[in-house]
């Protein structure tokens, strides 16, 4: 049954409706202001809880049994434990031991360890996913055999659904490296240390039930707490919750290819001599090998001149740790560490802070952290002539990642995207993105290893640049640049079926992924 | 040739930008194309239809030809296939791309050549993006980094590398096999637009002339006007004795380069960091190239990860004469550009050197002096060269004189 469509306000044809329950097509950058009352999960009396504080209980499946698991829940878990999560799968293989169906699993991100849970979607444990999915995920998506539709949210865009209803939450199983038996928790301490927990606020707060599982279970108080235990249905206690290595990359490393550090220097050196960078500023850059090297590239001109970050909003890495331990940043705000040196500085260092995006990022927040800072790098799979971005498909159609912070992010106040022309023989810059996830009118600098693009909206920095010896070009000269070496690519062929919807940060549908055709790769045999 | 099927190329989990061909001719049944390929969806149909022209263009009508795809330009794709034709049919025919615009860049003989990074001959990946990395040379090389069983593919894909990247500013430099490999290697390279060639092992005078006349005779038959120029490779003692000659040999030699790996197991002694044990031939090599007018260039550094190292060793280079020398990692060049150029220190002493003389001429003095030191002729030379170098480095603005008056009177 066809759900009828409308064209947002991108240009996007969109749904009214998915999975049963009415859309919102995206009315412009800032435009959707929906009424009402935040949602509330139903009321508790702590004397239904133990006087003793004590809401251990005997395993996974007994908490869950008792947080009343059934048919269609939503189930919420975040990902701070990266590709070494043990517990999400283990939900579900005690979901489907139960004979439970139609789950709809509602991750702040998922992993290639997640994978296994494909049997589940296969078997009608669960019915969908709302939330990123790479790799195989990604591909059982587009290739149309998930039941229900995906949703894909930013990690801003999570907390907004949380906050406003779109999505409730009747379970949050929430892993935590240290917990005391009262379910206050934290994300150092223990064999598991992820650093922060800044994902899982929203979902301690909102769910109607909440379980935090641990493999250190301490004295109370467990602190300084980030999940706090007044939030806590049961605490369980397991041998392990994730695999350490897998949990952080031991150390993030700047990029070895020499392509990519040209890239770095360009945007330090775009950075510079725009003016953006200077005394005080305010940044954020990923854990990519490209941004690690902007980083140190930054760093270096900060000792140069004297100059300090104000603060740095994390994902931290050791690149940002050297800066606040150096004394040329004064704050890291931090919603994920990354690597060990970084989980290491949030216990030793007070001006290390976790920050959950909870306050960064959330459009039902009352400002937005991200249009403080003034330096923002990202990333993007393809960008267009329009400087639209995507994040979550690649050109050749497949769901390959997750929006992440991307969409919050791009309200800084210069977004600038460091990215390679092309990748392989796939450009990045192309005539129109094969999703949309950001609108161009955020995004100001698209910064290649064959020239700098600067989105002509934004003239103030045309001009701050126009004599700076920088290899500025048009993004239509990128575009053209990429295809004359590359050969112009076919666009991939889409069924009509809606396999997946894009949120844009208010909670709007900026666009949708359809179900893909296969390409063609065996001759017909005819001359 | 009766072979019936041929793989050319690279596939695997590392290979980027490459593809691998398995082709099989057959008596009937036309052209069956299978393309594995993860750009597939954009790219699928233009890779077949490549492919389709090509087998028709060496006249193959009947033929199994399976793409293993990792992301590969058209330039490899078109070399790639040509390579496995090449294996089953004898033919004269090439499948040449279009030259492009920006790869008909002629040289010259003096331009600078501090830093003339090494690209593995049979490896696309590392050359699309080589020439952004502003180094002065390029230098795609189908000896050592070549395997012996890939030697001919490297050819065709160097071929096809010449005419389709520009390499941007950077001199366009092959270094072909010894002996009469590469000999043959010039039929694949002097029609594309190469600036310089790199002659490995050098021993005589006679070899380079052979090589010459061969290069010569092609420009002639393809009707060539610009210039193709040698580098001579001296990797043994005895092309370290007979260096004078060697830099002598022909018009065409501009510069010559040592080989420092090869040449200390020649004399038998380990490589080190400092070089005394190839002191004599490092100094030997400079003196013979100044004797003859070209440019000494020295050795590649080959640890990567140390640029504290690679940076003295740049500095001992440039002290003794060196002019220039080889970089195997993008990372290296701007260090080899910033050692081999003028410092400021060096550009300032000639400013005032050269100003002083033409203060000193123009007021018909005989004498010229700067301070309490007496300048003759020759070190007037040496700074006019550095200025000329800081000139064309875009170290100095073509105005400087004027400038430095203007900063002397402030």
């Amino acid at each position: 049954m066809a759900v009828p469509t409308v064209k947002n306000a991108a240009g996007r044809e969109v749904p009214l409706e998915i999975n049963g329950r009415p859309a919102t097509p995206f009315m412009g950058v800032g435009k959707h202001k929906p009424t009402g009352h935040r949602y509330g999960p139903p009321v508790p009396s702590c004397s239904n809880f133990p006087s003793d504080g004590n809401k251990v209980v005997g395993s996974l499946e007994e908490a869950l049994r008792l947080c009343g698991l059934s048919d269609g829940m939503t189930i919420s878990t975040h990902h701070h434990l990266r590709d070494g999560d043990l517990i999400s799968n283990r939900v579900f293989d005690i979901a489907s031991s139960m004979g439970i169906k139609d789950l709809v699993w509602f991750p702040s991100a998922s992993f290639p360890c997640n994978d296994p849970v494909i049997k589940y979607l296969e078997d009608g444990t669960i019915n969908r996913i709302e939330g990123s999915m790479n790799g195989p995920l990604g591909r059982f998506v587009s290739e149309g055999r998930m039941k229900g539709t995906a949703v894909l949210r930013s990690h801003g865009g999570r907390v907004q659904a949380i906050l406003d209803g779109e999505v409730r939450i009747d379970i949050a199983v929430l892993a935590a490296p240290t917990a005391d038996s009262y379910g206050n928790a934290k994300g150092t301490g223990g064999k598991s240390a992820c650093g922060v927990l800044g994902y899982a606020k929203a979902d301690s707060m909102y769910a109607s039930k909440v379980i935090v599982v641990t493999d250190n279970l301490v004295d109370l108080p467990c602190y300084p707490m980030e999940i706090e235990g007044n939030y806590v249905d049961y605490v369980v206690v397991v041998d392990k919750i994730g695999i350490p290595e897998k949990i952080v990359s031991g150390t993030t490393q700047v990029t070895k290819s020499p392509d990519r550090l040209l890239i770095a220097e360009m945007t330090a050196a775009f950075l510079e001599k725009s003016g953006i960078l200077k005394d005080g500023v305010t940044m954020q850059a990923g854990a990519g090998g490209t941004s690690l090297a902007i980083a140190v590239f930054l760093h270096e001109i900060f000792k140069k001149k004297g100059w300090r970050s104000k603060f740095g909003f994390g994902g931290s890495t050791r690149y940002m740790v050297e800066m606040l331990e150096k004394g040329q940043m004064g704050y890291i705000l931090d919603a994920q560490a990354f690597d060990l040196d970084s989980v290491a500085s949030v216990e030793r260092n007070a001006n290390h802070i976790p920050y959950p995006v909870f306050n960064a990022y959330n459009y039902h927040s009352k400002g937005n952290l991200t249009s403080m800072m003034d330096i923002m790098i990202l990333g993007a799979t393809e960008i267009d002539l329009n400087f639209n971005g995507n994040v979550v498909t690649h050109s050749d159609g497949y769901l390959l990642h997750g929006i992440g912070g991307w969409q919050n992010c791009l309200h800084a106040r210069n977004v600038i995207l460091p990215v390679p022309l092309f990748r392989d023989r796939i450009p990045v810059i192309v005539d129109e993105v094969t999703t949309l996830c950001g609108p161009g009118e955020l995004i100001d600098v698209i910064i290649t290893e064959r020239g700098i693009a600067i989105n002509p909206i934004r003239t103030d920095l045309i001009e701050s640049v126009k004599d700076s010896g920088l290899p500025l070009k048009t993004i239509r000269e990128l575009k053209e640049e990429a295809e004359r070496i590359c050969g112009k690519p076919s666009r991939p062929d889409f069924e009509d079926e809606i396999v997946a919807a894009i949120k844009w940060v208010d909670g709007t549908v900026i666009d949708v992924v359809r179900k893909l055709k296969p390409a063609k790769s065996a001759d017909d045999g005819k001359l | 040739m009766n072979k019936i099927s041929a793989i050319s190329g690279n596939s695997g989990p590392k290979v980027r930008s490459d593809c691998e061909m398995v082709l099989e001719l057959r008596d009937s049944g036309g052209i069956q194309i299978d393309i594995r390929s993860k750009v597939l969806a954009l790219y699928g149909e233009s890779i077949r239809a490549q492919c389709r022209e090509i087998l028709g263009f060496f006249g193959i009508t009947d033929a199994s030809l399976v793409v293993i795809d990792s992301g590969a330009l058209p330039f490899v794709i078109a070399a790639r296939a040509e390579a496995a034709i090449r294996q089953l049919v004898d033919t004269k025919l090439e499948f040449l791309p279009p030259m492009r615009e920006d790869a008909r860049r002629a040289t010259t003989r003096d331009r600078f050549r501090f830093s003339r990074l090494y690209l593995p001959g049979n490896t696309p990946s590392m050359m699309i993006n080589a020439g952004l990395h502003s180094a002065d040379g390029i230098i795609l090389d189908l000896e050592d980094s070549v395997a012996p069983g890939k030697k001919d593919e490297a050819r065709i894909l160097v071929r096809n590398a010449l005419r389709q990247i520009g390499f941007e500013g950077s001199e366009r430099m092959v270094r072909i096999n010894q002996g009469e490999r590469g000999i043959t290697d010039l039929e694949y390279l002097i029609p594309h637009h190469v600036n310089v060639v790199l002659i490995p092992k050098t021993e005589s005078a006679g070899a380079v002339r052979l090589i010459d006349a061969r290069i010569n005779q092609i420009r002639e038959e393809k009707g060539l006007a610009d210039p193709v120029y040698l580098m001579p490779i001296i990797e043994t003692a005895l092309g370290v004795e007979r260096a004078f000659e060697i830099a002598q040999s022909s018009e065409s030699v501009v510069a010559l380069a040592i080989g420092l790996e090869d040449l200390t197991a020649d004399l038998g002694v380990p490589r080190t960091v400092e070089g005394l044990e190839s002191l004599y031939a490092r100094t030997r090599i400079i003196n013979a190239a100044k004797a003859a007018g070209i440019q000494p260039i020295d050795s590649v550094f080959s640890d990567v990860s140390d640029m504290e190292a690679l940076r003295r060793s740049i500095s001992i280079s440039k002290s003794l004469g060196f002019e220039g020398m080889g970089c195997i990692h993008p990372r290296q060049i701007a260090e080899a550009r910033k050692g081999f150029a003028p410092s400021r220190e060096e550009i300032d002493k000639a400013k005032k050197i050269v100003h002083a003389f033409t203060v000193a001429e123009k007021e018909g003095l005989g004498v010229v002096a700067l301070g309490t030191k007496m300048i003759d002729a020759p070190v007037v030379a040496r700074a006019r060269k550095t200025i000329d170098l800081a000139l064309t480095l875009g170290f100095l603005s073509s105005d400087w004189m004027n400038e430095a008056v203007v900063e002397e009177s402030n």
